[in-house]
């Protein structure tokens, strides 16, 4: 046991620490930013944000020791357990939580309020972990995969009966992790596809050219010129990649000189082509006896029906505030004032920071509280504003350092259940990066999660703590099995 | 087995690590874009952050001639309010101290709330509630403001006169209307600036520079404080005192004097051209146009049918009547028509004309000093005719009567002559066109003989004449008049101390000039102005009598005193009071006599009695 510890501290990878508690510092530093009052000379009272958030530190970094302390195989054996438990937690919130914002996230204990959708991450890591690292486990069965889902979304749903979307989001990331895992590249395809596609229908819309809507043009395009790469990539059939390409060119270049002149709907003609397309790649499916084929010609199909069903999905399945919010995300309103106000404003306070930064508490823009939720969800505005180019870029090279570092280290674990629980760590850690940071500079959709270790809020530091200590508790003992 | 996926899937952290690197990648550009490239952030960042309040500057003050204070600045207060701070409180309480009913409280109340009205309505700032609350009334409600969370009380200056006197020369200080902000980018709404009078026409240099402080505001609209600790804000700069050449004790006399009487005093120090005393009857106290009560109180003077706002020395144009006279002779003299050996004869009358216009009764025929003393009415109609009839002179008419016309605009008539106050009226003086298109191209000195005694056609302000006075007590020049004797730390525009010389030669002036003493002395030939005559002091007049088609005559005085380097030029101006010699002569010696010895000989008194109370309003009688 004693030379357990002794290994632990000898092994542990103190690079990933020092990362660690480099974020933290810079984190508490923005709160300070954020929360500092003109005027007010009380920056380390007892009573502010900076101070609540320092306590968090201190009992975080409690935490932390704890779970280095802790045996490393106390986590795969008791890994259902503690998925079992926080989803019991997860269901009671529902009924048990205070309206806050609209929200019954958040379990009040006397003074301290908490917010078990954050421990919940890695609760369910963990039980994905063991799952996965089971003997004669493999994702590709269906009644595998199936399983793994249903682990992951289960607390996903609770998060969403709790109304918060955000959070439940968040479990997307074990895609990522599955990927890594041998789950099917087209899921993940599927899923860029169908975000890209959405994006571009949405945005040219209301574009016209001549009598062709520019967004469904380029989405089908976009579906004609993937569906030719799988074929070239998969099939390796340099004949009918040919003959797709060369023929649909042809055919599009034609109808786009004739449509200069007289201008008809493009559209219609793209679409023929993809169907000859289809049609052909149905006849090599049979004529060779290939299902890859078939697949590529139900992507295409699928991809089409997707792109005349999202202004469907658009008007009649999304609430007005998402339609809003997605909106303005994709520049197609804008309404500073209203919807876009915070994206606008926290624009603004980064915009007007600058290359260097307007100094340690000096941001005009956070100081004078332009910013919503500017110490939580939008933290790094105040790192833009006060620190400028240099520093935001520097906290991102430092996130992007701490990922590929997670990575790494996942990849370098010997079991199964190590790896598998290294990756989802890896992948909340960047999706939470990827959604945070691309809201705050109006590049995604606002959606409320916290950016690690920077934002407000003692759950979701404690959370982030727990999740990443437990992989470095990992991690230290990978050598002894 | 269990780590067969480790090694068929490995290259797949790739994929997973090149995305983070990717993602990154992209926020890293967009902030570049966002921090470097683009501008527009930082603009926007300090129009959100930065309150611009400006300060105001305190407004020049005036002194009289003599250094009394005339206009100065007086502490008022502004009753402010801001909405989302306001408590229940004891409204009849606030009402009461206020002196208002609490229908106005809650209309007022609304108001500011209405955005429509009040574009800049926040509730978080300070709106005002009522302006301009003098010292006595806001120490009330300092007293009991505890009571009324949510109310403050901010300093503003408004306009203080030490004297009930001379309100239209002073002018008063008002509200900014649309037509100035666009003129003038100086002003944003809700500002003041000099309406009228010295106020309107001194207002750059009265006004000052406003200064500007930077503060933080936050984004509810709350002030945090100053940026920096004000290090770039700019400091006010108060506008530049003036002193007034006029002299209030004689300004204030010159009103009393005229009390009950429509018409004017102006008078000038000849040397310089300043004006001394500017009054124009019926007056009001500059006082009723401050404040709160200013609105009422405008409102009602113009309504009055005496029109108390109509500023007669400068906007009133009268026929000159005989007090046009000198300007005949001057320029008969300077064209040779007269010497100063010329007599005329008269018979009651001009007898080129069949005794049109009329005359009294004096020896005849008579000398231009004489016809001066008199006031003849047919010498000058005579120097009219030779000077336009003679064929010999003129090729025609027209050349000989625009010739005239040149005399006259060079002595000032027919053009403002350029005060420095807002709204001279000009006069008239007619050109040849005129009767060309009056008479179809047929016409002579009889057609218009009229305008050689100051009737017809011709017009003057009061300011004009008496700019004739001092000009013949220069002996031929003026300088252009002006109500201030000098700006702070700014010298005085040339326009006001350069002379002015007009078209007749200085050496015909002292003909005039002695023709005036005569008129108050008497001479050979009579004199008409004898009540204007001092014991002491040596004036020299004109009357004159300004025919009046819509009642009784206008009375006239012109003069100058003493005859030898004089100190004084003057013109009075009273209407619908017959002959000259009735009303303006004696108000006329009374105003000499009171600026030039300071006291009233006791031979004056009863006169000056009889003055203040004579009562000849049109609704008097």
């Amino acid at each position: 046991m004693r030379s357990n510890t002794r290994d632990t501290w000898k092994s542990v990878d103190w690079f990933t620490i020092l990362l660690y508690i480099l974020m933290i510092v810079a984190g508490w530093l923005s709160i300070c930013g954020a929360s500092y009052e003109f005027g007010s000379a009380e920056l380390l009272g007892t009573s502010g944000r900076p101070a609540t958030q320092l306590m968090w530190m201190g009992i975080s970094l409690c935490v932390a020791f704890s779970i280095l302390m802790i045996e490393r195989d106390f986590f795969e054996v008791f890994a259902y357990l503690i998925y079992v438990g926080i989803l019991l937690l997860l269901v009671a919130t529902i009924f048990l939580a205070p309206d806050i914002k609209g929200s019954h996230s958040w379990l009040v204990l006397g003074p301290i309020r908490l917010q078990p959708a954050e421990f919940a991450k890695f609760a369910t890591a963990l039980a994905v972990a063991r799952l996965m690292g089971t003997y004669g486990f493999v994702l590709t069965r269906f009644h595998n995969f199936i399983l793994v889902l249903g682990l992951i979304f289960l607390p996903m749903v609770c998060i969403l009966l709790q109304r918060e979307t955000g959070s439940a989001l968040v479990y997307l990331a074990f895609f990522l992790m599955l990927y890594r895992e041998g789950m099917s590249g087209y899921f993940l395809l599927a899923g860029v596809c169908a975000v890209v596609f959405f994006v571009t229908g949405m945005k040219y819309a209301e574009v016209m050219v001549g009598e062709t809507a520019l967004g469904s043009l380029l989405v089908l395009l976009m579906i004609l010129f993937i569906s030719i790469m799988l074929v070239s990539i998969e099939c390796k059939n340099k004949l009918a990649v040919r003959w797709m390409a060369c023929g649909s060119s042809a055919v599009i270049l034609v109808a786009s000189v004739v449509c200069y002149f007289f201008p008809f709907d493009l559209n219609w003609v793209v679409l023929g082509v993809l169907g000859m397309n289809v049609v052909y790649l149905v006849g090599m499916a049979i004529h060779q006896w290939a299902g890859r084929y078939a697949l590529i010609a139900l992507f295409s199909l699928a991809s089409i029906g997707f792109l005349f069903s999202v202004n469907y999905v658009f008007n009649e399945i999304l609430e007005p505030h998402q339609q809003i919010r997605i909106k303005v995300s994709l520049g197609l309103e804008d309404d500073p004032s209203g919807a876009g106000y915070n994206v606008n404003q926290s624009k603004i306070a980064i915009g007007s920071g600058g290359l260097t930064g307007k100094g340690f508490l000096n941001g005009t823009q956070t100081k004078l509280k332009y910013v919503p939720e500017q110490d939580t969800d939008f933290i790094f505005c105040t790192v833009g504003e006060e620190q400028g180019f240099l520093g935001s870029s520097l906290v991102l090279i430092l996130f992007a350092v701490f990922i590929l570092r997670l990575i790494a280290l996942a990849e370098r674990q010997d079991t199964v259940f190590a790896r598998v629980y290294g990756y989802s760590v890896a992948s909340i850690f960047f999706f939470h990066l990827a959604i945070n940071i691309g809201m705050v500079i109006g590049l995604t959709p606002v959606i409320g999660i916290p950016l690690p270790f920077f934002s407000y809020g003692g759950s979701s530091l404690l959370g982030f703590t727990v999740l990443l200590f437990i992989f470095l508790r990992l991690d230290a003992s990978r050598k002894e099995h | 087995m269990e780590n067969k996926f480790k090694y068929q899937f490995e290259n797949r952290r790739f994929v997973i690590g090149g995305a983070v690197i990717v993602i990154v990648l992209i926020f890293i550009v967009r902030l570049f874009f966002l921090q470097i490239i683009d501008n527009d952030y930082k603009a926007w960042a300090d129009s959100n952050a930065f309150l611009k309040r400006t300060v105001y500057p305190a407004r020049g003050i005036m002194y009289d001639r003599n250094g009394k204070l005339l206009v100065y600045n007086q502490p008022a207060y502004d009753v402010m309010l801001v909405m989302r701070e306001i408590q229940p409180f004891d409204t009849l309480d606030f009402c009461h101290i206020l002196g208002i009913t609490k229908e106005q409280f809650l209309n007022r109340i609304q108001a500011i709330q209405n955005r429509r009205l009040n574009p800049g309505y926040s509730s978080y700032t300070p709106q005002v509630f009522m302006t301009q609350l003098s010292a006595q009334e806001c120490g009330v409600l300092q007293e009991k403001l505890y009571k009324f969370p949510g109310f403050y009380v901010q300093n503003r200056t408004i306009r203080e006169y030490a004297y009930p006197n001379a309100a239209l020369l002073l002018g008063n200080v008002g509200e900014v209307n649309k037509r100035d902000l666009e003129k003038d980018s100086y002003y944003t709404i809700g500002d003041n600036s000099g309406r009228t009078g010295i106020e309107s026409s001194y207002e750059k240099y009265l006004r000052g520079e406003k200064g500007v402080e930077i503060l933080l505001r936050d984004a509810h609209g709350r002030i945090q404080g100053r940026y920096e600790e004000g290090k770039h804000d700019v400091a006010p700069v108060s506008g530049k005192n003036l002193k007034l050449s006029i002299d209030i004790e004689l300004q204030a006399y010159g009103e009393k004097l005229m009390q009950n009487k429509l018409g004017g005093i102006v008078m000038i120090e000849p040397e310089t051209g300043e004006v001394l005393c500017m009054v124009s009857s019926p007056t009001y106290d500059p006082s009723l146009l401050v404040g709160r009560i200013r609105g009422k109180n405008y409102a009602a003077l113009q309504k009055d049918p005496l029109k108390p706002l109509f500023n007669r020395p400068l906007m009133a144009q009268y026929p000159p009547g005989s007090t046009f006279k000198p300007t005949q002779g001057l320029i008969f003299l300077q064209e040779d028509v007269i010497t100063a050996d010329t007599r005329f004869t008269c018979a009651h009358g001009y007898t080129y004309r069949g005794g049109k216009p009329a005359c009294h009764g004096h020896p005849s025929p008579l000398p231009l000093v004489g016809a001066l003393a008199t006031s003849c009415n047919s010498f000058f109609p005579w120097g009219l005719h030779y000077l336009l009839d003679d064929r010999s002179r003129y090729p025609s008419v027209q050349q000989a009567f625009d010739v005239w016309k040149d005399y006259m605009v060079s002595m000032g008539y027919g053009y403002r002559l350029g005060i420095d106050l807002p709204g001279e009226k000009r006069g008239y003086i007619p050109n040849s066109k005129v009767y060309d298109k009056i008479y179809r191209g047929r016409w002579n000195s009889s057609t218009v003989i009229s305008i050689a005694i100051g009737q017809g056609e011709i017009l003057a302000t009061p300011l004009q004449i008496c700019n004739l006075a001092a000009t013949i007590a220069n002996r031929g020049f003026f300088i252009t008049p002006h109500v201030v004797k000098e700006i702070q730390d700014t010298p005085l525009d040339s326009l006001y101390t350069e002379r002015r010389y007009t078209g007749v030669d200085t050496k015909y002036y002292p003909l005039i000039a002695e023709g005036m003493r005569g008129a108050v002395i008497g001479s050979a030939w009579g004199a008409t102005c004898r009540g204007a005559n001092l014991p002491d002091i040596e004036v020299c007049g004109k009357t004159g009598t300004a025919e009046n088609p819509h009642g009784k005559d206008h009375s006239i005085f012109m003069g100058f005193a003493p005859y030898e380097h004089p100190k004084v030029a003057i013109a009075v101006f009273v209407e619908n009071a017959g002959f000259g010699a009735t009303y303006a002569v004696p108000i006329g010696r009374l105003m000499i006599e009171k600026y030039l010895r300071d006291s009233i000989l006791p031979e004056s008194r009863p006169i000056e009695e009889y003055i203040i109370h004579a009562n000849i309003l049109p609704n008097a009688f």
